[in-house]
């Protein structure tokens, strides 16, 4: 083991210290160390996605990231979105359109849909699914997915016509 | 699936992490967006003792115009590079580029000077480094020198980077006026590596082209440029027999590899057609530019 460092990270709002192992990864510090167990680990080598999560606003993957980098910033993870009986806009999409099965690819689903509606017009289905291109789902054929996120849009352009 | 232990050095300016690369000799590794980096160390296939980290230095991160060259930081984000006004200004074919680059999480945080670094022989922006003309400024202890993009990628993966070396900048030079671009990708899945790319730019005068590039990536060892096809095209309009002529020159001039996701056959083929894709594009908006 080596030397441990003093961080601060602002997850989801809320200022935590701990020390950690240099080594240690940002999702494995998220899930372990702060018990925000809605981030999810499937390939840890930047493919599959479901670990993303965002930092300081920007959408990245959690497993490509020591805890260690995050000091000092700030880290939201799909906990921010809402909870049961009180769940954002794009869940309660993911919800209505049947976008997921067994779930595990869906925090990093919302986390990423969460920058691209940010950052992207996603005028197209196909600009939607060239987003997602980096989340990988082993349920849905994306389909309703896309449906979902495609309502959202829909209706955000709506609201600010 | 967990790195190695090693110890960390958070850099905050370019003399500290040279030095601490220098320090700690073979053993150290610098990280900076660590999308390429941190797979190998979650695989154990690397195994530095030491990490220093340059993410914290913030005069690494910039995007500058001079009256001759577009000037990047080698901490500059992918994404930063992709919806640069700058960029988008002077070297448009950087930006579409640079939407092809892997996914939105990985351009969020994935720099420049990593990529290059790096050297991926399928990545899009050695080539176009190789396609612009690009000078790296690359910092030591011992001193600062420049070197041009064709004399840096050595190999697949393998760069002109010497231990205690970090990329700091790199140096684009302003195209010509009246120059149109093009740029052409096949990847098996939108932000996958290229099975092939190509980007062209052409500059014209009076109907005819004065400058050619045409730069090509994943279908070798490292980018090329595409030099024999290049010279084809300068001092003509670009017709059909032309094109065909440049595509030929193309697959004569690399050497691709068969791998798991397409034949070297299959390469060749594509980045013919690539090439004329990017050549034609190129030659519209060239023509556009003057109207």
């Amino acid at each position: 083991m080596s030397k441990t460092r003093d961080i601060t990270v602002t997850v989801n709002g809320e200022a935590f210290a701990a020390a950690v192992e240099p080594r240690l990864l940002l999702a494995d510090f998220l899930r372990h160390t702060l018990g925000l167990t809605g981030t999810h680990v499937g390939c840890e080598h930047g493919v599959c996605g479901a670990c993303t999560v965002l930092l300081d606003g920007d959408s990245v993957r959690s497993c490509l990231m020591f805890a260690v980098q995050a000091d000092r910033r700030s880290v939201e993870t799909v906990e921010s979105l809402g909870r049961i009986g009180a769940m954002n806009r794009l869940q309660e999409a993911f919800h209505e359109h049947h976008a997921l099965q067994c779930g595990f690819c869906t925090p990093g689903m919302l986390m990423t849909t969460t920058d691209l509606m940010k950052k992207y017009r996603l005028e197209t289905d196909d600009d939607i699914r060239d987003g997602l291109s980096g989340n990988l789902c082993r349920c849905t054929g994306y389909e309703h997915i896309i449906k979902a996120i495609r309502a959202v849009v829909d209706r955000k352009a709506e609201d600010t016509r | 699936m967990k790195p190695a232990p090693f110890d960390y050095i958070a850099a905050t300016s370019v003399d500290m992490a040279a030095a601490a690369l220098a320090d700690g000799g073979d053993d150290a590794k610098i990280i900076a967006g660590g999308q390429s980096l941190v797979p190998l160390l979650n695989f154990r296939l690397l195994r530095p003792s030491i990490l220093i980290d340059i993410n914290r230095i913030e005069s690494l991160a910039f995007i500058s115009e001079t009256a001759t060259d577009i000037r990047v930081g080698a901490l500059t984000r992918h994404y930063q590079l992709e919806t640069s006004p700058v960029i988008a200004r002077h070297l448009p074919v950087l930006s579409c580029a640079m939407t092809h680059v892997a996914h939105l999480a990985i351009r969020n945080r994935g720099t420049i000077g990593g990529s290059l670094a790096h050297g991926d022989p399928a990545a899009e922006l050695p080539m176009m480094a190789l396609l612009l003309d690009a000078e790296l400024h690359i910092g030591s202890v011992a001193a600062a020198r420049i070197t041009a993009a064709r004399d840096f990628f050595l190999d697949a993966l393998t760069v002109d980077l010497n231990a205690g070396e970090i990329v700091t900048e790199i140096a684009l030079p302003k195209l010509p006026p009246q120059t149109g671009w093009g740029f052409a990708e096949v990847s098996r899945r939108g932000g996958d590596f290229a099975l092939a790319a190509a980007a062209a730019t052409l500059a014209v005068a009076a109907g005819a082209i004065v400058e050619a590039r045409i730069a090509l990536s994943g279908i070798g060892r490292t980018a090329v440029r595409a030099a024999t096809a290049e010279s084809l095209l300068v001092g003509h309009a670009l017709e059909p027999p032309l094109v065909s002529q440049a595509i030929e020159a193309v697959r004569a001039a690399i050497g691709p590899d068969t791998d798991l996701h397409a034949s070297a056959d299959y390469r060749r083929h594509l980045a013919g057609v690539l090439t004329g894709r990017a050549l034609a594009a190129a030659w519209r908006r060239a023509n556009e530019s003057a109207a």
